[in-house]
């Protein structure tokens, strides 16, 4: 093995990075030991700077250049069965096609990360900003935090790995930002000193994970084939306890990540002057980060809204969303930036936010939204738009009337006729 | 070639890691080979068994014959979990552990091909065996891509209609340093071909004949007789490639001249899977057979 530069930071830098590159630089400084990797726009340039970083000697890993993606997340299965932090990234049908094997990694209790760079499903071919492709996989057993900066790229990586190996946790870990919009634009981020980081993320146990380790000195079977009256639905159950029980770890690793380098993530949600809000705009990604605009020039007119961030998807932020219900809030707004056809709204994110309401017995009006399919824009003007149309349902109880309102949604931008 | 004395000796003073009172069917020539390849890799070998009967026979949960890490995978990823494996190793430090795929015939020449082509494209550095029991067995005997012509399969209730994939020559093809041939039922070969195998730095690769009593259907009793069988007829050929240097097996290198091979039948009569074949059929399997033995032959 190649010896390894000494590139690592003793200061603080700031770099003008795209979102991409902000993510491998979050897996060479977790120190990743792994990488496996196949090539899929628009992910690409992250495993580009990752060969980068291994073939220039400044990342001591191997880095494994698979010929597909179901290769990519099966190896991964193996390289972190050894014990070796283990990394990759991925957009789109490379997500699906390896889908097979989240459910692998999951129910190994593997704390593997992985960064999507999310693109629409084809066909027709489209490469550009959606989240269809992380919403389809959403109940295979990963956390899954979106990240809508080029910081929080870089940030989540290093508390993913946190979360991830936290031995109450033990789950596999997405980061999802969007195709082009994040992951080919470019913006400054600060790289703390490695040191720092490494405090902040120590490697994992030289003995690999508690519960499942290859090692020819104490030898295990592994999935071996269980009865229908056996231990499997109780392993099943230890997943799904695992997720609900990571928002505590969520929440320590961000409180940890403040003290340890001075940026604040405000937990599983985001909220945006909701406090006194009688209309809530309930989204995630890079357009909930763009809502705050729109939140403040309405604010400007006197108009009460707020926008209600989703941070993370899996685990569900039910107790945050909990207490926006009781907040008084009149009309809510759900923007679901993906599909998921045929189910009551047409919309993953809102179809669940609106079980939930159901179920606390709020009689607050609920308006979902479908917008941004396959990089389609949403300006600000038309993010006012969606606030102005949720003030008229809160005063008038009226719903939009023109074509875009389709089985109870509004599919933003729907071209007539079609 | 290890020799039966000494085979004898290596039976009971090397470890059993394969244990007995697995859950294979009686008669099963996989596990024998398994035991066999085992020995051979002696106690640091890591087993990555993609879906097969592999995944069966090694023991319903919490029960398990192996006494080495074995690890069930799914069926398209035999080979790319090892690479991971390897690479985990690799990057941790960890050194001389043997890695093993043991996959199916599905596993290897169906679903699995384009991961195995991959990582033996990439030199990883471990040991793919396919063992070979021409079909889906573990899922109730259809039909695979390693299914030999005319065989009667759950879905070829009329016979198959074509010929099975060379699956060594593939891979042979892949220029990897260690390419193999043996029936499970030779504890020798099986156990020649792993010690060499284990020696080797890169990828490896084992192609394992592996009758099968139900799906074959013959007798459990006759496991043995039916991979001798596939030798004695040239059904099954012997061979291996060393860093691209071909050597045929001494018994097949017998059985490549045709007046010393028994015709297609012996091996045929004796399998139910081969029940009520026409004259035809059996002179189209003593074509294929003769064709590939001339063809090896020209290399010798």
């Amino acid at each position: 093995m190649s010896k390894i530069k000494k590139t690592e930071m003793d200061k603080e830098q700031t770099i003008i990075m795209s979102g991409n590159y902000a993510s491998a630089w979050g897996a060479k400084c977790s120190r990743v030991k792994v990488v496996s990797a196949y090539p899929i726009t628009p992910q690409t340039t992250v495993v580009e700077k990752l060969a980068d970083f291994v073939e220039g000697g400044e990342l001591d890993a191997r880095y494994i250049k698979v010929e597909s993606e179901h290769s990519v997340m099966a190896s991964l299965v193996g390289s972190s069965m050894t014990g070796a932090r283990s990394f990759t990234a991925t957009s789109g049908q490379g997500l699906l096609y390896m889908t097979e094997m989240l459910h692998w990694v999951s129910s190994s209790r593997l704390p593997i990360v992985t960064t999507i760079a999310s693109r629409g499903i084809a066909p027709p071919w489209n490469i550009w900003a959606e989240y269809t492709d992380i919403l389809s996989v959403r109940d295979c057993g990963w956390i899954i935090q979106f990240a809508s900066t080029h910081q929080e790229i870089f940030d989540s990586i290093l508390m993913g790995y946190k979360i991830a190996e936290n031995e109450g946790v033990m789950l596999p870990y997405f980061i999802v930002y969007g195709g082009f919009t994040q992951s080919h634009t470019s913006k400054p981020v600060r790289i703390p000193p490695q040191k720092d980081i490494d405090s902040f993320l120590p490697s994992p146990p030289e003995k690999g994970w508690s519960h499942l380790n290859l090692d020819p000195e104490n030898p295990i079977t592994h999935g071996n084939l269980l009865m229908p009256q056996q231990e499997y639905l109780d392993f099943r159950f230890l997943i799904h306890d695992a997720m609900m029980k990571s928002k505590k770890v969520i929440q320590k690793t961000i409180t940890e990540f403040k003290k340890s380098f001075k940026r604040n993530y405000s937990g599983l949600t985001e909220n945006y002057k909701c406090k006194d809000a009688d209309v809530v705009l309930i989204s995630y990604g890079a357009l909930a980060e763009q809502s705050k605009i729109a939140v403040d020039e309405l604010r400007k007119q006197g108009k009460k809204v707020g926008l209600f961030k989703l941070r993370y998807i899996r685990p569900f932020p039910n107790e945050e969303l909990e207490e926006l219900f009781n907040s008084g809030v009149k009309a809510i707004g759900i923007a679901d930036q993906g599909t998921a056809f045929g189910n009551p709204t047409g919309g993953p994110i809102s179809t669940e936010v609106m079980s939930l309401l159901r179920l606390s017995g709020k009689k607050i009006k609920v308006l979902p939204y479908v917008w941004g399919l396959g990089g389609r824009d949403v300006t600000v003007d038309e993010q006012i738009h969606v606030f102005n149309q949720l003030i008229t349902l809160k005063n008038k109880n009226q719903y939009p009337t023109d074509d875009t309102f389709q089985h109870g949604t509004v599919w933003m931008g729907l071209k007539t006729g079609v | 070639m290890v020799t039966v004395k000494e085979l004898i000796q290596i039976e009971s003073n090397k470890p059993e890691l394969f244990q007995c009172g697995s859950s294979a069917c009686a008669g099963c020539a996989s596990v024998l080979a398994l035991r066999w390849a085992l020995k051979a890799l002696g106690p640091k070998t890591v087993v990555v068994a993609p879906a097969s009967c592999a995944n069966v026979y090694i023991g319903i949960w919490p029960k398990a014959s192996s006494a080495v890490p074995y690890v069930n995978m799914a069926f398209a990823a035999g080979a790319s979990a090892a690479s991971g494996v390897v690479a985990g190793y690799e990057a941790l430090g960890k050194k001389d552990i043997n890695v093993l795929t043991w996959a199916g015939d599905g596993g290897t020449v169906d679903i699995g091909i384009q991961a195995l082509s991959g990582a033996i494209e990439r030199s990883t550095n471990f040991i793919y065996a396919c063992y070979d029991n021409e079909g889906y067995m573990n899922t109730g005997t259809q039909r695979s891509s390693s299914t030999m012509k005319h065989t009667k399969t759950t879905t070829t209730p009329t016979g198959k209609g074509m010929h099975k994939k060379d699956i060594a020559q593939i891979v042979a093809a892949h220029d990897i340093p260690y390419v193999a041939t043996c029936v499970a039922t030779d504890p020798q070969e099986v156990y020649t071909v792993f010690s060499e195998a284990k020696e080797i730095q890169g990828a490896k690769f084992i192609h394992i004949l592996s009758p099968c009593a139900p799906g074959w259907r013959f007798a459990a009793s006759r496991t043995t007789e039916m991979g001798d069988l596939a030798v004695k007829t040239g059904i099954f050929l012997l061979w291996k490639q060393v860093d691209g240097e071909l050597t045929v097996n001494k018994r097949t290198l017998k059985y490549l001249d045709k007046s010393k091979r028994l015709p297609v039948e012996a091996y045929l009569n004796e399998q139910g899977r081969f029940g009520s074949l026409r004259k035809d059929q059996i002179q189209d399997l003593q074509d294929w057979v003769d064709r590939r033995c001339d063809k090896l032959a020209r290399r010798v």
